[in-house]
């Protein structure tokens, strides 16, 4: 059997990827976890001294607890299973993302294991996360530089 | 490459162990042990592997009433790096020692060298087979445990099992070892590390239709043809591959596969169990017991294996995949 035709046959038995429903469970998911964290904010906002303008560290900081509490307790990845991006792309699977491979090389030692492994799936967001910020504050400072818009 | 094994070497005993979750599997009666920590009290995973293989070969021993002084050979595999695993256990069992990496095939490759080892009369009895662990491999091959990525359909569940054989020359009350296939290995150029079952299909083919050909015969002189871990995906694509070569519908009810069939229908493990522990616990336990009862006369087991590492993977190179098998009769 030439590889052309055994591909074509690969891809008729294989079940195909539903990228509708997978779509819609990720908008759905995401949209709680966004919901919760929305929550979260005017909680702060309305108990305590923050604003609008302080309240993200707080907020980010619990999102990620209780994404830690999540993973620690083997609840995440089930949601994850389910959710897809929709878990994956907010706060909490970057929190996910760094916990979970704590855990993982704990083993290794606190050293060599957790402190060298923890960004192991986290440190190309960072990475890119830290240069798109540049890039866009970059595209907006020539911006405002020419009078297009405003700070 | 077509093996004939004229002093058809023996199964003279075997052992299969597996970890908690595998109390899921629809082969869980057949395991001689189950234990409730996946790390079989251990401090680590790798640990925990080791002493998991040490437990299934303890069984075959015990089973045959042998020590490990009285065994000549040790052939073990796993799928962590260097496999440390089977050289640990091996340290600990201080038989003479091979390690053998066809990936998820070790369980069939071992047996294929302690046969040859009996019949060139170089052992009178060797231990073979293979060990998988579910975090230490999964940690190695794709994510840490607790990460929570979406697998697709296509994906398998590796799972934490070992199953031993001990092979020694040829007696009429235990299985035997008449013939055995040597796979190529075959790559269609799939690079999906989510999707095993389509690139080893072919591999399993290749090896099927060569020990069928040379040994001039048909899918009906067997009770039973099973492959290692392709996967309830896999299967399929192996079963239309023979379809297309005219192999008749009442004919591929005889193919069956060990990955597919583990965790039977529950849907969190997807497309079934794989990992080198997933071949080895079933051949050894519920086949070598199907055929010492009786109901089995003559099966061939193909495991397969995917030959790749993350490392291949990431630099974009396809997954070569291989298949050993072999043929066992009982008289």
């Amino acid at each position: 059997m030439e590889q052309e035709q055994y591909k074509n046959l690969e891809q008729q038995v294989t079940p195909p990827t539903p990228y509708f429903m997978n779509a819609l469970k990720a908008f759905l998911v995401g949209g709680i976890i966004c919901t919760i964290g929305h929550a979260i904010t005017y909680f702060y906002i309305i108990f305590f001294d923050f604003t609008e303008k302080t309240v993200g560290n707080p907020t980010v900081s619990t999102m990620i607890f209780l994404s830690m509490l999540l993973t620690g307790f083997g609840l995440y990845k089930k949601l994850g299973q389910y959710a897809g991006a929709g878990s994956a792309v907010p706060v909490t699977g970057f929190g996910n993302a760094v916990i979970s491979a704590a855990i993982e090389h704990r083993t290794e030692g606190v050293v060599l294991g957790v402190g060298g492994n923890i960004f192991k799936l986290a440190g190309s967001v960072i990475l890119f996360g830290v240069a798109s910020a540049f890039f866009v504050a970059l595209i907006k400072l020539i911006l405002v530089s020419i009078g297009v818009v405003q700070w | 490459m077509v093996i004939e094994f004229k002093s058809k070497p023996s199964i003279l005993a075997n052992g299969a162990v597996a970890g908690p979750l595998e109390k899921k599997s629809v082969f869980y009666s057949y395991f001689d042990s189950v234990i409730e920590d996946e790390r079989w009290n251990e401090k680590t995973n790798e640990q925990g592997h080791a002493t998991m293989i040490l437990e299934a070969c303890d069984i075959v021993m015990k089973k045959a009433n042998i020590k490990n002084l009285d065994v000549d050979f040790f052939l073990s595999g796993d799928l962590v790096n260097q496999m440390t695993p089977s050289n640990f256990a091996a340290r600990e069992l201080a038989i003479s020692f091979i390690g053998l990496f066809s990936a998820c095939a070790t369980s069939v490759s071992s047996v294929i060298i302690a046969s040859l080892l009996t019949e060139l009369g170089a052992s009178q009895l060797a231990i073979a087979g293979a060990a998988s662990q579910h975090n230490a491999i999964e940690r190695q091959f794709r994510y840490p445990i607790e990460y929570g990525g979406k697998k697709p359909a296509t994906a398998q569940w590796t799972v934490t099992a070992a199953g031993y054989a001990l092979v020694g020359k040829h007696n009429p009350e235990y299985p035997s070892v008449v013939a055995a296939t040597v796979g190529k290995v075959v790559d269609v150029g799939d690079t999906n590390p989510f999707h095993m079952g389509g690139a080893m299909a072919p591999a399993a083919y290749d090896t099927i239709n060569a020990h069928l050909t040379k040994r001039n015969q048909k899918f009906q002189d067997y009770d039973l043809i099973m492959t290692g871990d392709l996967g309830k995906v896999g299967l399929k694509i192996l079963k239309a591959m023979f379809a297309q070569n005219g192999v008749k519908p009442e004919e591929l009810q005889l193919l069956r596969d060990a990955g597919a069939e583990f965790y039977g229908e529950d849907q969190a493990f997807l497309a079934g169990a794989s990992g080198a522990g997933c071949s080895a616990a079933v051949y050894f336990s519920y086949i070598i017991q199907q055929l010492k009862s009786g109901r089995f006369k003559r099966v061939l087991l193909c495991a397969t294996g995917a030959l790749l590492s993350p490392l291949s993977f990431q630099q974009g190179e396809s997954i070569p995949c291989t298949a050993h098998a072999i043929e066992l009769t009982m008289e």
